[in-house]
Formats: structure tokens, C-alpha cells, sequence
């Protein structure tokens, strides 16, 4: 069944995002605290163990996968959705923090992958 | 006319779904028929939302691109942060736990790197052009990590509203050229394996800048690059108003 994969991956979102918003409140801060990447790490490892005790079927992963593929889609949507003017227009300060760095983060990157000889 | 009006106004995610397809349509024809792949057209799309988002702020005045516009209020419900995380999440299917396990490390590493980057060189930036008080310095670092740990450490300190609308913008910014530079540059720094994708989204951070970057790249990538960048946003928020902003108190003190 479609809908035991997508019960599946909205599970792990919701137990993820609860985790990260709990993480925020122990630290003090009103935000949340890595929920996504707890998603993540959680519907990664039920995979691992539906695989290892035969339950996951083909028909199911299709409702996971359905939303796997439409992640393109929703990242356009989202560029759309930015507020592209007010970034742009707002000045050259914001441009050169906005992409200075990001030239740094770069430059850096090849270095740190040397360092752990990736 | 003004029935489908109607019709449109009360299914606008539905809406969305119709737009976002043409979008991507039409950009994927540019791709193969002009261009012939040398650029994917998830990459072209993508670009091309953020024409629209900017084209949307100009004809609306308001602050969520295209989907300002009535019309287009769906494609803001598509692109907004419930969906977003849905579908990063859902791309951790693609993902094998040992591998992410394998980089865990320098997963961690690269966060913290990544969050002193773009900390340090942010409040460099804003110390060269003129600003000198501690809370305003702390609030653009933050907005260089990104535009979510901007208006939040901005909030803590107390800053002004200019200078947090200057934080919100510059991690936009952020967001943007990530999403336009990883594909050009990717192959260039190395950018081609699950670990270097881990790093990757820790140097970055923008969850969503790196994941469009990567899905411009190399979908395969996404979620490695998504499960790090993820904790970004939130360890900037921990850091920036705590640490940070106590560290650059005590260079401002001691520089005048």
C-alpha cells in the first residue's frame, strides 16, 4: 500500500522535527534544532531495518519515492517564492556579505577535503 | 474567465502543481533544444524561479516572490518550508545510513568551519564598511550564516530593524549564490561524493541554497549535503547571539 510508505516517511518528519524543536528548547533558543536532519537519519534507519526483516515492498517505497522526485519541483517553487527584489535591491552591503563569503566557503572546501582525505 | 478565476483561487496549490510543471517544461526543451544539456534543466529552472520571485517582488511589493501575486499564491504553498522539508526528507531514501555514518565526523567539522567562515567574514565585511558596535557587527555576521539566524540572533541582541532587514537580505543573497554557483563550480572543488557532499552542506549551510545547488549538480547528492546543512541554521542561531557575540564584545572593548 502507497500510503504505508508515505505514513512511514510522514512519521519520521514528525518524530524528526519534534526532536529538533525539543534540541532547540535545551539549548535555550527559539528555533529548531536540526529537525530535518533527524527526519532523516530516522526514515534512513527504518529503511535499514524494513529491508533487513523483508517488509519493504515495492509498492510501498512508491509513496516515499513519489515525494523523493518531487523535491525539484518544490526547490523551484521555493525559488520563486524568495524575496528576490528586496535581496538584490536592498543594497551593496547585502550583496558582499551575501557573496563574498560564499566565494571563501569555496576556496576553503578543497582544502578541509585534503585534510580528511576525501 | 472569472469562473476559472474562482476555480483557481479555491485549488491554488493545485495551481501550483500546474505552474511549477509548465516551468519546468519549458526549461527542460531550453536545455536539450538550445543548449544541448550542457547545463540540466532543473538548473535553468530553478534560475528561472528566482527571475520570477524577483519579477513577483516587483509587481507586488511584498516579500514571497511570484507567490505575492494571487494568482500564484500556490506555487508559495509548494515552495513553502512544510513542503521543503517534506521532500528533503524524503530524498534521505536515496541515502545509505553507513555512508553518512562513514563522514559523520567530518560532517561535524565542516559545520563548525562553515559557521566561522561565514561568522568572521560577514562582521569583517560590515567592520570595513563603517560599523563598529558590537550588536550590529554580530546581527550581519549572523546574516551571512543565514537568512534565518540573522533576525534571530538580530532579535536577541536588540538591533535595529535596518540592520536586521540587512541580515535577512544578505542570507537571501546567500541562498542564491550558493544555488548558482555549486553547479559551476562543483566539479572544479571536488564536489562529487556522498562525504564531499556532507562537507559540503556543512560549509554552506543554506539548507536550501545547497540542496538546490546540489539537486542542480547531482541529484544523488541532495541528501547528503541536506543531512548536515540542516543542523547549520540552528547551531548558527546557538552560537551567534551566546559566543559570538561575547567574543566580539571583548574585541570591541579592548579596540576602543
Amino acid at each position: 500500500m502507497i500510503i504505508y510508505g508515505l505514513a512511514i516517511l510522514s512519521f519520521s518528519f514528525v518524530v524528526g522535527q519534534w526532536l529538533g524543536e525539543l534540541l532547540g528548547k535545551l539549548m535555550g533558543i527559539n528555533s529548531n534544532v536540526g529537525g530535518v536532519g533527524f527526519a532523516m537519519l530516522i526514515l534512513m534507519l527504518l529503511k535499514e531495518v524494513f529491508e533487513r526483516k523483508g517488509w519493504w515492498k515495492d509498492e510501498m517505497i512508491l509513496g516515499i519515492d513519489f515525494w523523493n522526485k518531487m523535491y525539484i519541483p518544490v526547490v523551484i517553487a521555493m525559488a520563486a517564492s524568495l524575496n528576490v527584489k528586496s535581496a538584490i535591491s536592498s543594497g551593496n552591503l547585502a550583496i558582499l556579505v551575501g557573496i563574498l563569503p560564499v566565494i571563501l566557503g569555496f576556496a576553503f572546501f578543497p582544502f578541509l577535503m585534503k585534510a580528511f582525505k576525501q | 474567465m472569472e469562473e476559472l478565476l474562482k476555480v483557481i483561487d479555491k485549488n491554488a496549490l493545485i495551481f501550483g502543481f500546474l505552474m511549477v510543471g509548465i516551468l519546468a517544461f519549458f526549461s527542460d526543451q531550453f536545455s536539450k533544444k538550445v543548449l544541448r544539456s550542457r547545463i540540466p534543466g532543473s538548473a535553468i529552472a530553478i534560475f528561472l524561479g528566482l527571475v520570477l520571485g524577483y519579477v513577483g517582488g516587483v509587481f507586488s511589493d511584498g516579500s514571497k516572490g511570484i507567490s505575492d501575486i494571487e494568482l500564484f499564491k500556490g506555487v508559495g504553498i509548494l515552495g513553502g518550508s512544510m513542503f521543503r522539508d517534506f521532500a528533503i526528507v524524503a530524498t534521505a531514501m536515496g541515502a545509505s545510513f553507513l555512508l553518512v555514518k562513514k563522514s559523520g565526523v567530518l560532517g561535524l567539522v565542516s559545520l563548525l568551519f562553515g559557521i566561522l567562515i561565514f561568522f568572521v567574514s560577514g562582521v569583517a565585511i560590515a567592520w570595513i564598511w563603517g560599523y563598529r558596535d558590537a550588536v550590529s557587527l554580530c546581527t550581519i555576521g549572523a546574516g551571512a550564516c543565514t537568512y534565518i539566524v540573522g533576525p534571530v540572533t538580530g532579535a536577541a541582541l536588540g538591533a535595529s530593524s535596518e540592520v536586521i532587514a540587512l541580515s535577512i537580505a544578505a542570507g537571501v543573497v546567500k541562498t542564491i549564490a550558493v544555488t548558482v554557483f555549486t553547479p559551476v563550480l562543483a566539479k572544479k572543488i571536488g564536489l562529487e561524493s556522498p562525504g564531499s557532499a556532507m562537507a559540503y552542506g556543512g560549509i554552506m549551510g543554506t539548507s536550501s541554497g545547497v540542496a538546490a545547488g546540489l539537486a542542480a549538480t547531482d541529484p544523488k547528492l541532495v541528501p547528503y549535503g541536506a543531512v548536515t546543512a540542516t543542523f547549520y541554521t540552528g547551531v548558527g542561531c546557538l552560537l551567534c547571539p551566546s559566543l559570538f557575540y561575547y567574543i566580539l564584545t571583548m574585541f570591541s572593548e579592548s579596540m576602543g
